[in-house]
């Protein structure tokens, strides 16, 4: 299973043929607490760096970027209903959606977890 | 590069407690410490919250047209003041806070501000007043250019603001400066502590019962790491204030008033004392006695968002049928609400409590109604 990122801190994982989608802990810690996801709805499809998502702290909103181009398959409810989960395990439960990817190379292309590490400061 | 960031004098305290620091007002403040925002607005709301704002602006006005302590040098201070504020500061009591604004012409709020006036008999003659720190240089310059005449403007710059607040504030501050917890609500009264003149005032800008504690820079840390140093009071940031602040439905200077918004029009009409509404005599009194007996044509309200999404600053507030009725000028989640919390402006023909208005965020209408505020009772101290 490889995992890799974008520049605006998300990650996308291939299990099979299908991306899972979320934002990093980076992300989920510069955000602050979480009070409110809008997650897109099934069968929609996104081109790469469209706005896809929706996620607000308390204090700000932040749009969540489509990391690769594709159609989305599911969506994490847990999130909508409780959106403390975000800070909770960004990188884990608290995925946002599974994407079908319309096309592999812009996840070849994204950046792997050294090039994020280095990208993000940590 | 901009000018550099000022620094409060608590600002290397800030640092060790581990606040993520950001630019606001020309100072470098703590928006957030480790706990976070969500926690640090419970904390406040649950047992007592510590908030340095020095960044804030404080001026003493001092009565050039009597000695001080004399008869007559309150009625002159405050009738000097008055020519700026539509408030009743003459019949201020000894020790008594007032909020109110300075005016523009247009009857427009060019800030809005604490007034007291000191309890000490021979200190009669002053006013202590507290102004935003985004505008406080203007505020400065508005009274040098109208009232230096009468009045000797001394700002306060070697004096830092903290704030305690929350249902423990008063049981953590009665433990560091004994006789605070007497005081009445909108009460200031002077200390004598460790050799530093304090001047202790029992208000805030979070709906609950607090204090804020004016001392001078050198002894500021000091008793910041006292108040920290019980376990019941813990460091707020801004963002926290914020939140507190929305819930209770206290306006943001610059956002939620501004020159362009009368007292009226901010559903601040209590700041019109009643000998002022008769008598005029404050800047753009004709407009507002006007808005004041006939009704604005706009006004400020509380607005409950139905679902969670936030409606933030800016978000077009629309009628059911579409018709653009106004802008959200303050919104977020309210932690203790568990909810959306917003106000802003709609015209008058939408403003009763109940209405149903529509919220376009993100290009999408939402449905909220129009509510009373404050969303979080207030809960200040009556004893």
């Amino acid at each position: 299973m490889t995992t890799k990122f974008t520049k605006e801190h998300e990650w996308v994982r291939m299990e099979g043929d299908v991306a899972v989608v979320g934002i990093t802990p980076h992300a989920a810690e510069q955000l602050g607490d979480v009070v409110f996801v809008e997650l897109p709805d099934i069968g929609k499809s996104f081109k790469e760096n469209d706005d896809m998502a929706v996620v607000e702290s308390v204090k700000a909103a932040s749009d969540v970027y489509a990391p690769i181009s594709g159609e989305i398959l599911e969506i994490n409810d847990a999130i909508v209903e409780d959106p403390a989960k975000v800070n909770e395990d960004p990188a884990g439960a608290a995925w946002f959606v599974k994407i079908r990817p319309s096309n592999p190379a812009e996840f070849d292309a994204l950046m792997d977890e050294a090039q994020y590490k280095e990208f993000a400061g940590s | 590069m901009t000018d550099a960031l000022k620094r409060t004098p608590l600002h290397a305290l800030h640092l060790e407690f581990g606040a993520k620091m950001v630019p606001f007002a020309g100072y470098d403040m703590p928006v957030q410490y480790p706990a976070g925002v969500l926690k640090e607005h419970l904390h406040t709301r649950e047992k007592a919250g510590l908030f340095d704002v020095s960044h804030m602006g404080q001026v003493w006005l001092k009565t050039k047209e009597a000695d001080l302590g004399s008869e007559g040098a309150h009625e002159a201070v405050a009738a000097a003041l008055e020519t700026l504020v539509p408030g009743e500061i003459r019949k201020l009591k000894k020790g008594g806070l007032r909020y109110t604004v300075f005016l523009n012409e247009e009857g427009g709020v060019l800030d809005d501000l604490m007034v007291t006036r000191p309890a000490r008999e021979d200190r009669q003659g002053y006013l202590v007043l507290v102004v935003n720190a985004a505008v406080k240089e203007r505020d400065y310059a508005l009274l040098r250019e109208n009232i230096a005449d009468r009045v000797n403007v001394e700002v306060q710059d070697d004096r830092a603001l903290l704030a305690l607040q929350g249902p423990k504030a008063a049981a953590v501050l009665e433990r560091i400066i004994p006789g605070v917890g007497e005081q009445k609500f909108m009460e200031m009264r002077p200390y004598d502590w460790r050799g530093a003149y304090l001047l202790v005032s029992r208000c805030g800008y979070t709906g609950e019962d607090g204090f804020e504690v004016s001392v001078p820079n050198s002894n500021a840390e000091d008793l910041a790491r006292m108040i920290l140093a019980d376990g019941d009071a813990e460091p707020i940031g801004l963002g926290a204030r914020d939140s507190l602040r929305l819930e209770a439905g206290l306006c943001l200077y610059g956002h939620d008033m501004d020159e362009t918004t009368t007292p009226v029009e901010a559903n601040l009409g209590f700041t019109l004392g009643k000998r002022r509404r008769e008598e005029g005599g404050f800047p753009g009194a004709e407009k507002i006695l006007r808005q004041h007996a006939y009704g604005p044509s706009k006004l400020r309200v509380g607005l409950k968002p139905d679902g969670r999404a936030p409606a933030r600053e800016g978000v077009e507030i629309q009628s059911v049928d579409g018709a653009l009725i106004g802008r959200v000028t303050s919104g977020g989640f309210g932690p203790t609400a568990e909810a959306p919390v917003a106000m802003g402006y709609v015209d008058a023909a939408h403003a009763a409590t109940g209405t149903t208005v529509h919220l376009i965020i993100r290009g999408k209408p939402q449905p909220a109604e129009v509510v009373d505020m404050p969303v979080v009772p207030h809960r200040y101290y009556r004893g």
